[in-house]
């Protein structure tokens, strides 16, 4: 049941690096990520790559396979034919530290720049009352492991690096629709949204749907959603005539 | 300065993308139909003629409402509203700007088009060709976010749909009737509506805005129910797209006189 | 002088899980200045993996639970070896940690009244688990890392930085803590990423590393434990107790090769699921021991009925504690009654709606589905043990999680004594909330109380800082790969579930072998980014863990808990007075000693029957009649 499968892996860092041919023992039922782990035991000791739970849950293996952004744990051997030669490269949006590692720094900062949870001011701790139809929609966003694959794939920065400073990207405008539709939060986020985290450059191409290895419907749950909630604010042609009025004299 | 997935500091890898699957297969499939659809419906719309089957009340959905004083007589079955439109300006003006705006502002179009027509991006991680993006922040893009009035207008004509649809029950000489062209035309109203009701905008006007869904009991419902239909949006309309173009064809056909309708009921 | 960055702080957590975050809060809630370290990236720890929920008795779905029932669950679960101030302060007090979570932005399931849902799990009188689906481990520790950063938030408001107060470093991990004489004075460490050196000066070091068992082969583990906390606390001069006892998660999957010993949540079976073993029956009723018969059901009607009426009926033997069900598959499989792949069957798919089964255990399905190509809704999963947490660990006072080293302190799976001789399932995630908090106060109290901060010295630092750089020294050694898949090989065949004294006397025989071994590894590349070098430093740390586990469960001649000796195959009461404690010894060698059980307090003895209690105590412990 095992054969030697071609692979082609990314080794270098952030000065330069290049893809190398490698043959290595695949058997039965295995995921890319263990071929790697085999490569690293058998040939390539120092070869960096980033992992942890090996069962899609903690979002560490992200890089791309075949040029698609994929967990490496969850990407199986047998998707691919004997003979067909696996690339594997880092995450090609973030700036590279060795090998399949990146560096996801970009990510924690715009996590940070959400406000957090606001919580209702007069409720205390164990008097949360809250419906089950009511938190759904939130959690599927908190679904999210972080693996930030639809990072990584959002073309707005992964092709325009100069936009990284005004685009939150699909994993935080996510996290904004599930604090805006927390039934107990009580802070205001569709300004920002648009404003602040660049919710106006997504062009719902959906890769960020894609490639989502929990299978959030990003898009079409998180992402449509807050942009119709800001058009309720901001495009509605009336809201917006009155404000025009409004401004002229000031 | 190389931008993009050559930007300085990321992994170097020298291939545009690594995708080694028929990732343009989709867009170009999808870009074909839209191209198609584009230059029939221009065609058709400044054709001018053959869109009304008299003898069994047969209206095709591009010329519906026909309201101005120029459509073929018993066509402005809902009154003529305009006198005579000059011969460079369809009669089906209004139709067009309302219909070709919902599909244009349509959060599914939107992806085909960006996907197919733009290439930005072609597929999920290809390059896109682009020096710059600014994504639907500025005009004209901007004017993407007024789906939701398209979404009205649209509701609209749905119902004038079903008026003409109505109509369609009509056999040769009066009376009541069914020709293939009436079964066409429902199906193609069937296919309309599901697009219709399964857009984004339609899930967050009948509940979506809301915070609490358990306050709304019957808010709640509307929305799971277009909940259902949206994810099948896309399908919907493209489905919708060929339908249209079958039933204006078919009734163009009859108009024409290149072959009749098939009758079940007189 | 060795070339290192230097921070300074009041508090330093090492580790990011539940209870390092919860630790980190409580830190810098207290106003000190805290520093979160972990291996790998902020938000990734373990905790991810807890998927059934956490253990409060809030009462929420039946009424009658208090923190009384929960406790003696508990000490009932660990074979009343538990640490009984450890487990009253831990049902006392989870239901609040679970609710403050709630303020924290954490969305639990609801129950129709818009509390937080609980459910059934082995072991649990009532049910008891706050959960969010199967991925509770993932809300935990979203939600601790969200209010990090939301304490940050209120940093910047304040200072204009982010990281005044709060400063998580990631991907860095800690080789050696430093003192000043008999307390504590601070961390060393590399980065991971570059591979330079860095130095934490702090009065106040809290463990927060989880568990071994990456020491084990077939493990739900992930890489990172590696025991890293237990070894620190042992060079550092802290005891470890209970560390003979290891819990085997029942359910592991088995196949595909590649992803055996991956967790299959408990609430699989709290849900409905059944075992089978290859002739189709449910083996679970020939398992129930004495001690439990009372509370588990005979016969398969009455199990069935407990789902819906469980006041009722009893319970259905699939939720006996984990340990016993661990060792029922474990015999049916050497009984030849195992499936194709060495496991036993878990079926839901006979047993729940399919649309149930995807709403309730989204992430098993999703995980049977992409791993296994196995869809649960229409086949039953194979199941087997897997290594999946350690009872055993730092030596603490349950009152402030203090070691006895001044300045040291231990909180969540690298503690020990709370959950006994077996941990039920649930109460990690609430000993996660309980006990980080606890740290934090200690932690904080103790560095209110010095009168002077101890000081670093730096001849200490050269010394660790030769010691992580020596895998480069030599050349033509061995591959610490190698020996690493030999150690877990060892570990599992000689002292796993089921364990015998010859064969831990030769698993001690081979890990005095590897520790020859592992003096002469030779890690190839740089310092940069390199899994070899990082296995090596932590293939220290399993070592030294391993000897801890083997010679105590040689030691203990008797069958408990996470603990099944085949040559002692009863429980002993005597034996329940004893924690086995290990120390190092100035060689290095690990030196295991005897220490007595404080009694439990009266009042919570009489929360018991006598003739429980008399299952489990002496003659003399027991209350008068």
């Amino acid at each position: 049941m095992s054969y030697k499968g071609k692979f082609r892996v990314w080794r270098g860092d952030s000065e330069g690096g290049e893809l190398k041919d490698y043959e290595v023992e695949v058997n039965e039922g295995e995921v890319v990520l263990d071929v790697i782990h085999r490569l690293q035991a058998t040939q390539t000791p120092d070869m960096a790559v980033r992992w942890n739970c090996k069962a899609g849950k903690c979002g560490s293996c992200s890089a791309e396979i075949n040029g698609m952004p994929k967990l490496m744990c969850m990407c199986r051997m047998n998707t691919f034919e004997e003979d067909e030669v696996v690339t594997v490269t880092p995450m090609r949006t973030f700036p590279v530290i060795k090998d399949l590692v990146t560096d996801v720094s970009f990510n924690y900062q715009k996590a940070r720049e959400i406000p957090a949870f606001k919580p209702p001011a007069d409720v205390k701790p164990g008097e949360y009352r809250m419906q089950q139809v009511d938190v759904e929609r939130s959690q599927e966003f908190r679904k999210c492991i972080e693996c930030f694959l639809c990072q990584d794939t959002c073309h707005v920065i992964r092709d325009h690096e100069e936009n990284k400073e005004s685009f939150s990207g699909p994993r935080f405008l996510m996290r904004i629709a599930e604090l805006d539709m927390h039934p107990l939060d009580a802070a205001d986020r569709q300004h920002a949204a648009q404003e602040q985290h660049g919710l106006g450059f997504c062009n719902i191409t959906k890769c960020c749907t894609e490639v989502c290895p929990e299978h959030i419907k990003i898009t079409d749950n998180a992402l449509i959603p807050m942009k119709e909630r800001v058009a309720d604010r901001k495009y509605d042609p009336l809201v917006w005539l009155g404000n025009k009025i409004r401004r002229r004299p000031a | 300065m190389a931008t993009g997935v050559s930007a300085p500091g990321r992994a170097q890898v020298g291939l545009k993308t690594a995708r080694s699957d028929r990732w343009w297969l989709a867009p170009l499939r999808i870009g074909v139909i839209l191209l198609f659809f584009v230059v029939y419906a221009t065609i058709r719309i400044f054709m001018n003629k053959w869109y009304w089957v008299g003898d069994f009340h047969y209206l095709t959905p591009l010329y519906s409402p026909c309201v101005t004083s120029s459509c073929v007589e018993g066509s402005s079955h809902l009154g003529t509203w305009f006198g005579n439109f000059p011969r460079f300006l369809p009669f089906s003006l209004i139709t067009f700007v309302i219909l070709a705006g919902f599909r244009g502002t349509c959060y599914y179009y939107r992806k085909a088009g960006y996907r197919s027509l733009f290439f930005a991006p072609a597929a999920c991680a290809v390059p896109e060709p682009h020096k710059s993006y600014t994504g639907e922040r500025k005009f004209p893009l901007i004017a993407l976010n007024l789906h939701r009035y398209f979404f009205y207008g649209a509701l609209v004509f749905g119902l004038l749909n079903v008026y003409d649809g109505i109509q369609a029950f009509h056999g040769k000489g009066g009376g009541f009737g069914i020709g293939l062209g009436t079964v066409i035309i429902w199906v193609n109203l069937i296919a309309l509506w599901l697009y219709t009701l399964s857009c984004h905008a339609c899930r967050h006007i009948v509940g979506g805005r809301l915070k609490n869904f358990s306050k709304h009991p019957m808010r709640y419902r509307y929305w799971t129910f277009v909940s259902k239909l949206n994810p099948k949006h896309g399908t919907f309309a493209m489905t919708s797209l060929f339908t249209v173009i079958l039933t204006d064809f078919y009734i163009m056909a009859l108009s024409a006189g290149w072959f009749s309708d098939l009758r079940i009921i007189n | 002088m060795t070339e290192l960055e230097r921070h300074s702080y009041d508090v330093v957590v090492i580790g990011a899980g539940g209870a390092g975050l919860r630790a980190a809060i409580e830190a810098r809630e207290q106003g000190k200045r805290t520093a979160i370290i972990c291996k790998s990236l902020f938000g990734k720890a373990h905790t991810v993996m807890a998927e059934g929920g956490a253990a409060a008795a809030m009462g929420n779905v039946n009424s009658k639970d208090n923190w009384q029932v929960h406790f003696g669950d508990t000490m009932r679960g660990g074979k009343f070896l538990n640490n009984w101030r450890m487990a009253e302060l831990h049902a006392q007090e989870a239901p609040d940690r679970v609710w403050e979570l709630e303020t924290y932005g954490a969305l639990f399931d609801r129950t129709p009244d818009g509390r937080i849902s609980q459910r059934n799990f082995g072991g649990h009188t009532y049910p008891r688990l706050a959960h969010v689906g199967d991925r509770t481990g993932l809300e935990l520790i979203r939600t601790l890392q969200q209010k990090i950063v939301s304490l940050q938030q209120e940093d910047f408001e304040a200072t204009g930085d982010y990281e005044a107060n709060l400063k998580v470093y990631a991907e860095c991990t800690i080789t050696e803590l430093m003192k000043d004489g008999e307390a504590v004075s601070g961390a060393f460490g590399y980065w991971r990423e570059s591979g330079r050196f860095i130095l934490f000066d702090a009065p106040a070091v809290i463990l927060a590393t989880g568990g071994v068992g990456k020491s084990f082969k077939v493990t739900s583990n992930s890489w990172e434990y590696t025991g890293d906390g237990h070894a620190l606390a042992m060079r550092a001069g802290a005891t470890l107790i209970n560390m003979e006892f290891i819990q085997f998660h029942p359910t592991g999957m088995v196949w595909p090769p590649s992803v055996k010993g991956i967790l299959v949540t408990e609430s699989v079976r709290g849900d409905g699921g059944v075992l089978k073993n290859s002739e189709g029956k449910r083996f679970m009723f020939e398992y129930v021991p004495d001690v439990f018969r009372a509370q588990y059901a005979d016969t398969e009607e009455e199990a069935d009925r407990w789902y819906k009426d469980a006041d009722n009926n009893r319970r259905p033997p699939e939720l006996l504690p984990r340990d016993e069900v661990a060792r029922a598959i474990n015999s049916e499989v050497k009984a030849g009654r195992g499936t194709p792949h060495g496991g036993v069957f878990l079926d839901v798919s006979t047993r729940l709606p399919a649309e149930e089964i995807t709403r309730r255990l989204p992430s098993m399905h999703h995980q049977f589905k992409e791993l296994a190509d196995v869809d649960i809704t229409k086949e039953p999963m194979e199941v087997g043990p897997t290594c999946h947490y350690v009872m055993g660990g730092v030596e603490v006072d349950p009152d402030t999680a203090s070691s006895v080293v001044p300045g040291l302190f231990a909180a969540g799976e690298v503690a020990g004594g709370m959950h006994g001789s077996n941990r039920l399932g649930g109460n990690s995630l609430s000993d996660l909330l309980v006990f980080g908090r606890r740290a934090g106060m200690g932690a904080s109290t103790y560095v209110d109380s010095l009168q002077e901060r101890p000081k670093i010295d730096e001849a200490d630092v050269d010394t660790a800082a030769t010691e992580a750089l020596a895998p480069f020294e030599l050349e033509g050694g061995e591959n610490p790969y190698s020996i690493h898949q030999e150690l877990q090989q060892s570990m599992n065949d000689l002292v796993g579930i089921i364990r015998k004294e010859e064969e831990m006397e030769q698993a001690l025989g081979r890990l005095a072998e590897f520790r020859g071994r592992i003096a002469k590894m030779t890690v190839e590349g740089h310092r940069q980014f390199n899994p070899g070098w990082h296995l090596a430093l932590d293939l220290r740390n399993m070592l030294t863990v391993s000897e801890c586990v083997a010679k105590a469960a040689l030691l203990r001649q008797e069958s408990r808990g996470g603990h099944t000796r085949d040559d002692f195959p009863g429980m002993n009461a005597e034996w329940r007075k004893k924690l086995l404690v290990c120390k190092l010894e100035s060689d290095g060698s690990v030196d295991v000693t005897e220490e007595q059980q404080i009694p439990m307090r009266p009042d919570l003895l009489e929360l018991f029957e006598l003739d429980e209690l008399s299952k489990y105590l002496t003659e003399e412990e027991l209350p008068a009649k």
